[in-house]
């Protein structure tokens, strides 16, 4: 039923209306009409952030691990630049986030007025759509349609930038349902062409080396997918691997897991990839770190490509049959045909298959040299995963190695319970999106699994964290570099560690101590499960400084510019001459 | 909707393995093509579509735009872009995922699918020719010849307006340079696919 209210008062309703629990938030001028209504009303919860870059990847965590989108506000001018970095990290992984901004009146717009910005002009780039409300009456239905294609087809950041006179103005709500959308040529992807169903999966019938290669696309589809995904693994007996952000759709426990693929994937993975004859991708983008050179691309397979969104299909790899749709409801026709036309896996056309797939899994690429003397990075993070493997819990990263073990040594058992940034390589990203995380689910152990340089880029939201009682876990592996900066130097630059030491890092344990939350040290292999279990036993937010190996890389790697079967493995990279000679001509790539 | 790649193409049943190798190593040639966007009219449209291009280094020869719907606010961009034929299927499929698109058309596909050369493609230029004497008889004989129509006129110049397609339009400009050409106007192209049907 339309109702007669103020802009500011709309967006509450509108909030409220959307189902919206918690929003992310920082005050300033444009927008006090609306932290004014925040104040009188106890619906929706906001959670006061340090910098609005916080809260921007809190509400990417919030989304990440809801499904739901996450919801920021800021003000005009350096509020809305600062959200830049989350809304583009946001439109790089495909996570629906609702940004609200506030904006000088509309008389003033083009004055260069005190904090004001061109917003939908900067973040046009950035955002799935992004609107700017000129007349209050329009508001409302804004407001619904932005949650609408924020949440829809392949999910994505927006932003609704609303002057401070319309948030004043009185106008007419509308509610979700009374809404006539704007853009009616908006149709996001449902079903995939039968037809094409139907051919890919005689081919995946007639497969003697196939694979499942998925992405993030089976996490954003929802928990079905994921479901389905499992039900399509067992259907088929098929391997399957996938990218960083795809992690835990299918478990690590399971049996036809060959594990992460790409860049910093394992042996199996990539090899497997390279040699396939059929590969089916499903909700991934054969983004460069996971294609290496992509005209050595796995050259012998015929690949079947299902993404909710064209524009990613014959983008990098030409597909042999596209199929635009949505991952559930892809696979679950791709079952009922499979289920009809096949039947059981093909146990014996793939023992050839899973006997090389064994053999590569025997390599077993993600060795390291153990240490009694010092915590070698990897070991923390299986110590890690040994203690919280049956709690309840959530992981988030940083970007740099550390990331990359956390991906390659915690295992994932289901999707929605590990947020890092893919696409973007957002350092600073991991620490304000476990705040987001624990926002959603208070109970649960939430983890960021952290570098000492990153962890800095963000490190003014434990404030938040004390505030709100959110108990984060940081569990920084401190490594005294930025690791990976330096791994590249060494194996890419001549060995010139140029700028990649942290020369003066703080105390972690102090800086703990300063924001009010507790600081644990482990030093030595014999300190790490101890303190392990006092960090989980707090009911605090922590920040636990991991003292690792300094000059540990992360293996195996396949530099970029190579393709997969030149993967450099950890046995081979100590040699460091041959190593430099071999990654020579990836120098030029990113 | 994306007229022509809706479904990605599909040429099944599928060669043999195809490798990827080949996608690199084959130096596909750039085609011209005209594109038919229609989009939402609405504050920032045309920025969003130019951003697109600016910001994935696709090129645009030629863009237009004008409302042409206005009960459903719908504006029609015609633009002229040219790239190899993946880059061309990501330029549509990319202009496709916008929000405010409602449907990409390749009207040079279509021309081709018909056995046609090219759609219908018109332009007008505005020519300002200033000078006198032989110079100045000439240019009103070529713009005659051209059937170019006189919109402006002093003793000390013509102002010509042309319409037709863009080459005839180059023909004439080149021609005119010599003759006293000081200003050259041009809208860019309007296109339609040729026959009865709408797009
Ligand atoms: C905001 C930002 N700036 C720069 C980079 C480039 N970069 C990638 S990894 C890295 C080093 C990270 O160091 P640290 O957090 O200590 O992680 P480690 O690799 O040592 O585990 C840098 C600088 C980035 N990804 N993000
Ligand atoms: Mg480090």
């Amino acid at each position: 039923m339309p109702e007669e209210m103020t802009g500011a008062e709309m967006v509450l309703k509108a909030l409220a209306d959307q189902g919206v629990e918690h929003i992310f938030g920082y005050p300033g001028g444009a927008v006090l009409p609306i932290y004014d209504e925040i104040f009188q009303q106890d619906k929706v919860q906001h959670i006061l952030v340090r910098h609005e870059q916080g809260a921007g990847h809190a509400a990417e965590g919030y989304a990440r691990a809801t499904g739901k989108a996450g919801v920021v506000l800021v003000t005009s001018g350096p509020g809305a630049t600062n959200m830049v970095t989350p809304l583009t990290d946001a439109m790089m992984d495909s996570v629906p986030l609702v940004c609200i901004s506030g904006q000088v009146p509309t008389h003033l717009i083009g004055n260069d007025a005190f904090q004001e910005c061109d917003t939908v002009g900067i973040t046009r780039p950035c955002t799935k759509h992004n609107w700017l409300v000129k007349d209050v009456n329009e508001l409302a239905r804004i407001l619904h349609e932005a949650f609408y294609v924020a949440t829809t087809g392949r999910p994505g950041p927006v932003v609704v930038d609303i002057p401070k006179d319309v948030q004043f103005a009185t106008g007419t709500y509308q509610g979700p349902n009374d809404v006539r959308r704007g853009h009616t040529g908006y149709h996001p992807a449902g079903k995939g062409s039968a037809e094409a169903i139907r051919r890919a999966v005689a081919l995946m019938a007639e497969a003697k080396r196939p694979i499942l290669y998925t992405g993030g696309g089976i996490v954003n589809s929802g928990p079905r997918a994921s479901q389905l995904l499992r039900e399509l693994v067992a259907a088929t007996g098929f391997p399957i691997t996938s990218t960083l952000l795809g992690l835990g759709a299918y478990p690590a426990s399971g049996e036809n897991w060959l594990g992460m693929l790409g860049m910093h994937g394992t042996y199996e993975a990539n090899m497997a990839m390279h040699d396939c004859d059929l590969m089916i991708c499903i909700g991934a983008r054969f983004d460069d770190r996971i294609t290496g050179r992509t005209d050595a691309f796995s050259p012998g397979s015929r690949k079947i490509h299902v993404d909710v969104d064209a524009s990613s299909i014959n983008k990098n790899i030409r597909a042999d049959v596209p199929i635009v749709g949505d991952a559930t409801q892809v696979m679950e026709d791709m079952l009922l045909v499979w289920r009809k036309e096949v039947g059981k896996p093909k146990k014996a056309a793939l023992a050839d298959w899973w006997d090389e797939i064994n053999r590569w899994r025997g390599r077993n690429s993600l060795a390291y040299t153990p240490s009694d003397n010092v915590i070698m990075p990897q070991h923390a993070i299986q110590r890690l995963y040994a203690a919280t493997k049956d709690l309840d819990v959530y992981i988030t990263t940083e970007v740099g190695q550390h990331q990359m073990w956390a991906a390659q040594f915690y295992g994932f058992e289901e999707p929605n319970r590990w947020m890092t940034s893919g696409g973007l390589g957002t350092m600073g990203y991991g620490l304000p999106a476990a705040m987001g995380v624990q926002v959603a689910f208070p109970d649960s152990l939430v983890i960021d699994i952290a570098g000492d340089a990153s962890v800095l880029m963000t490190m003014q939201e434990m404030s938040t964290a004390v505030q709100h009682q959110l108990p984060i876990k940081i569990f920084v592996l401190n490594n005294q570099y930025m690791g990976m900066v330096r791994q590249w130097q060494q194996l890419l630059h001549g060995n010139r560690i140029s700028h990649s030491y942290v020369e003066s890092l703080p105390d972690f344990v102090k800086l703990a101590e300063a924001y009010g939350c507790v600081g644990v040290r482990a030093e030595h292999p014999g300190d790490l499960d101890g303190a392990i279990d006092e960090m989980i036993k707090v009911k605090k937010p922590v920040i636990f400084d991991c003292r690792v190996a300094n000059l540990e890389n992360c293996f195996p790697m396949i530099p970029s510019g190579k393709a997969h079967n030149e993967m450099i493995l950890p046995a081979e990279a100590s040699d460091e001459g041959a190593a430099a000679e071999s990654f020579a001509g990836g120098k030029a790539l990113v | 909707m994306n007229d022509t790649t809706t479904e990605p193409e599909a040429d099944l049943p599928a060669a043999p393995p195809a490798s990827a190798y080949f996608i690199e190593d084959r130096q596909d040639p750039e085609e011209t093509h005209t594109l038919s966007v229609l989009v939402d009219n609405e504050p920032g449209v045309l920025a969003r579509v130019i951003g697109l291009f600016s910001g994935r280094g696709y090129n645009i020869e030629s863009l237009t735009v004008s409302e042409t719907q206005h009960e459903q606010h719908l504006s029609r961009i015609t633009i002229v872009t040219k790239g190899t034929r993946d880059v061309l299927e990501q330029i549509k499929n990319q202009l496709d995922r916008m929000v405010c698109v409602h449907r990409v058309t390749d009207l040079t596909m279509i021309a081709r699918s018909r056995k046609e050369e090219k759609p219908l493609e018109r332009e007008l230029a505005l020519i300002k020719v200033s000078g006198s004497g032989q110079e100045r008889i000439e240019a009103l004989r070529i713009a005659d010849a051209f059937r170019a129509e006189v919109v402006d006129a002093t003793t000390g110049h013509f102002i010509f307006q042309i319409t037709g397609r863009t080459n005839k339009i180059e023909q004439f400009i080149a021609i005119m340079q010599p003759m006293g050409l000081v200003e050259v106007c041009r809208t860019g192209s309007a296109a339609m696919c040729r026959g009865p049907e709408a797009m």
